[in-house]
């Protein structure tokens, strides 16, 4: 039986204890609320900052597709911040990061340029894509950012193969998958599990536990909430990671980065985490309560977790947050700005990038 | 500067909507993230939350006005220190510019859909076969063999060409087109997968974006339908939707069409199913020497490229030129035999119905040009104009379904493009219209057959 370890846990209990009993021991380490390794002051300012700007940048997201400038889906990241801004502090150069269309957090957590992400939504010129990917479709291989994927669960084999690719080269990096609960019912996954588990592929699987796929709530999807067993029959360990929590997301990301450099192979990260806003933004999100959200809002929150933080250790005053969150709404209009005033791209390019 | 709040579009067809409620009031503080009105759009409910903070000045809507246009005014947020006096300065309320055709801002006229005309689509030149020198010696060559030569020759030449798929390795291969792979290049350059087509093909185009060159060998490209999704989704698009960043250099092959016997889940030709996707290139031979020359070039090419082999086939030999280096151009197709008469077009096993069915028209004195297409994607048309604006008259041959066949899509651009040339109407011969039968007299006649070639052929020239 794969090790399975039990992080704190937001607002609910791990359901390692009720499904599989046995799994839920492990002789590692375990992440709980009250042991997570603390942040030094630059790492929690660091993560205030970068968990802001993708909260800022999504807010900005939102409100320029209600006038219009953002075409199609549109899937924010509101409240699951702390996934990939703790993850990002885990990894080093080289690694690489795939994920499936609620990307912008991805991106941005990556050092992809927010201009250069809010112009792709507008659908411009100066997008990732040149504006023809769209919210869904962008990469950047100066950033190691592979996508950007549309369709639920392809990137888990894909980000594999990146994987495979690593272990080819006998390089040091590792592949940083993310997909959320829904994709883990994907078949794909598990194909890809296997082979992973198989040739000891540097990956770490990541799911992102925000509780619904779409309008689906993990309960009348699964079997097994527990995503961070969903391993288990492939001898993958699993650790559940209290997902708004950005130090249980790095620390976890440390041990699991190291475990695959190590040459151990694939390992599971079940981030529980949330998502404020609706599946897309044309999701009315009526299958959950009023109460449910405002309660994580309220008492777990990533961002205001950090900020009382910098208040109580004395790291920053309100003034300074103040003009920290004032730096950033400049750098998230600007980018707005930008992608307003950027022009569409050129006709031309509707026939460039089919082929090399 | 006061801001102004104005009606969200909230689904990608909204274009009005109601403002149902209002859940702030005049002189309230609120925040990022504070829901402020609910708005009822045309499929749901939906809740409007505050992007930046201030103070409600000024609600411009009524609750329950019905028909607000989106990017109308609907109320003002006041900054630090202003007061609701600072209203009356601020810009009039007007519709907010919309990206796209529908209010296309002035300063950008580009910006209007429906006045810029489509670019034509450009035409790739694709370079002629390379010349054999004179004296090359020819070797005869199972196809079989020549795919083997051309994975051997490119995986000694370039270290990132690796072959994964079930049985490549210790089995060596399936139907033997791997044969003594694994003993001169290792496990580590021909990997034997799971049965698991899905998770594979991802696992390659994976790799491929990160810089390898795989070779993805499907058992049959009837299993590769498990794996479609990767093969167009991931591989075929990426390249666009990155706008050139990452593409996929992959090679997908395998047998594909009908053996003999197994059935119709066994038995089926993709042919024009991968043709159709726009990032593909799609590369189906009949001769060793083209297995060899186009699968070489499939492996050093640097988008995705799908090789449809065919297992009759790989028994079949043919004279392959020895030569160090031989590769051929993909998306130029090759004359396999001159003539004048009328032009006959076909591709991987089609042409043994083509080959013989020529032969016997020769005897009936009707001279026959024969075409091996040999790459469906790009297709070499002008080859195949040419030829009919010589002949005048055109059939073609090819084993899959009837509907929306190769044949389909050749005759439909002839039609346009040498509408004036052709003496008869296009004849199209392909597998007939059901799932492939297993009773050997069924299956038989839901093949193509010579005899219906040679009778499409004599029909198109009145004979």
């Amino acid at each position: 039986m794969a090790p399975t370890k039990t992080a704190s846990v937001s607002g609910r209990k791990p359901a390692a204890k009720s499904a599989i009993k046995s799994a839920s021991k492990s002789s590692a380490k375990e992440f709980t609320g009250k042991n997570t390794p603390d942040f030094g002051k630059d790492q929690d300012l660091h993560a205030y900052r970068e968990m802001l700007l993708i909260r800022r940048f999504e807010e900005k997201a939102g409100q320029l597709y209600g006038m219009g400038f953002i075409g199609g889906f549109c899937h924010l990241y509101i409240g699951q911040e702390a996934v990939v801004v703790g993850m990002q502090m885990a990894q080093q150069d080289g690694d690489q990061v795939i994920t499936a269309y609620r990307d912008h957090g991805h991106m941005l957590a990556t050092g992809m340029s927010a201009r250069g992400v809010m112009a792709e939504l507008t659908g411009r010129k100066g997008g990732y894509s040149r504006g023809k990917g769209g919210s869904m479709h962008m990469f950047s291989k100066e950033k190691n950012f592979y996508g950007g994927h549309g369709i639920v669960g392809a990137q888990v084999s894909l980000g594999t193969g990146l994987a495979f690719a690593n272990r080819y080269r006998n390089n040091d990096s590792v592949s940083v998958a993310y997909f959320g609960d829904g994709a883990a019912n994907q078949g794909q996954v598990y194909e890809s599990f296997n082979m992973a588990a198989l040739w000891k592929l540097p990956i770490v699987y990541i799911v992102e536990n925000n509780r619904y796929a779409m309008g689906t709530s993990t309960a009348r999807a699964t079997a097994q909430s527990n995503y961070s067993l969903r391993g288990s029959s492939f001898g993958i360990p699993g650790i559940q990671v209290d997902g708004m929590d950005v130090r249980a997301v790095k620390a976890a990301g440390d041990e699991a980065l190291e475990h695959c450099r190590s040459g151990k192979g694939p390992i599971i990260l079940e981030m529980l985490t949330y998502r404020y806003r609706g599946h897309s933004m044309s999701d009315p999100a009526k299958y959950r309560s009023k109460d449910e959200v405002q309660k994580m809002r309220s008492e777990h929150d990533p961002i205001e977790q950090v900020r009382l933080r910098l208040i109580e250790k004395g790291w920053a005053t309100e003034d300074e947050l103040k003009a920290i969150d004032k730096d950033i709404r400049d750098v998230v209009s600007d980018s707005a700005d930008f992608a307003q005033a950027d022009p569409e791209p050129d006709a031309s390019e509707l026939y460039t990038d089919i082929l090399l | 500067m006061p801001i102004d709040i104005l009606m969200p579009a909230l689904s990608p067809t909204m274009e009005e909507g109601t403002l149902s409620k209002w859940l702030k009031k005049e002189g309230d503080k609120v925040t990022s993230g504070d829901v402020i009105a609910e708005i009822e759009t045309d499929k749901a409910t939906m809740e409007v939350e505050a992007v930046d903070e201030g103070v409600i000045g000024k609600l411009l809507v009524e609750a329950g006005t019905e028909n607000v246009k989106v990017n109308t005014k609907i109320a003002v947020l006041l900054q630090d220190g202003e007061s609701a006096d600072a209203i009356g300065s601020s810009a009039p309320a007007k519709e907010a510019p919309k990206a796209e055709a529908q209010a296309a801002p002035e300063e950008k006229p580009a910006a209007a859909a429906s006045a810029a005309p489509v670019p034509a689509q450009p035409i790739a030149s694709v370079a002629a076969d390379p010349d054999i020198p004179a004296g090359t010696e020819m070797v005869m060559t199972t196809v079989r063999e020549a795919l083997r030569d051309a994975m051997a020759e490119e995986m000694r030449r370039d270290e990132d060409v690796f072959v994964m798929g079930e049985e490549v390795a210790e089995y060596q291969g399936a139907y033997k087109i791997t044969q003594g792979l694994l003993q001169e290049f290792g496990p580590r350059r021909v990997v034997d997968t799971p049965i698991t087509e899905h998770g594979f093909a991802g696992v390659g185009v994976g790799a491929a974006m990160a810089g390898l060159k795989p070779i993805v060998e499907f058992m049959t490209f009837n299993f590769a339908m498990q794996a479609i999704d990767q093969i167009i989704n991931s591989a075929a698009k990426t390249l666009y939707m990155s706008g050139g960043q990452m593409g996929a250099p992959i090679v997908f092959r395998g047998p594909n069409g009908a053996a003999a016997r197994v059935g119709a889940q066994h038995s089926q030709d993709y042919a024009t199913w991968y043709s159709q996707i726009p990032g593909l290139k799609v590369v189906m031979p009949y001769t060793a020497a083209d297995a060899k020359g186009l699968l070489k070039a499939a492996i050093r090419d640097p988008n995705p490229v799908v090789f449809l082999e065919n297992e009759i086939l790989y028994g079949h030999q043919f004279e392959v030129p020895k030569l160090d280096d031989f590769v051929l151009p993909i998306g130029k197709a090759r004359i396999h035999k001159k003539g004048n008469d009328v032009t006959i077009v076909s591709f991987g096993i089609g042409m043994t119905y083509a080959v013989k069915a020529v032969a016997e028209l020769e005897k009936e004195g009707i001279d026959v040009e024969l075409i091996d297409l040999r790459t469906l994607r790009p297709m070499d048309l002008p080859t195949v104009i040419e030829s009919v604006k010589k002949t005048g008259r055109l059939v073609t041959v090819e084993e899959g379904y009837p509907q929306n066949s190769i044949g389909t899509e050749i005759a439909t651009r002839v039609m346009q493009q040498a509408f004036d040339y052709l003496d008869a109407p296009i004849l199209t011969i392909a597998g007939k219209d059901v799932p492939m039968p297993y009773a050997a007299n069924l299956e038989k006649l839901a093949l193509p057959n010579v005899g219906e070639v040679v009778q499409a052929v004599k029909t198109v020239c009145y004979k």
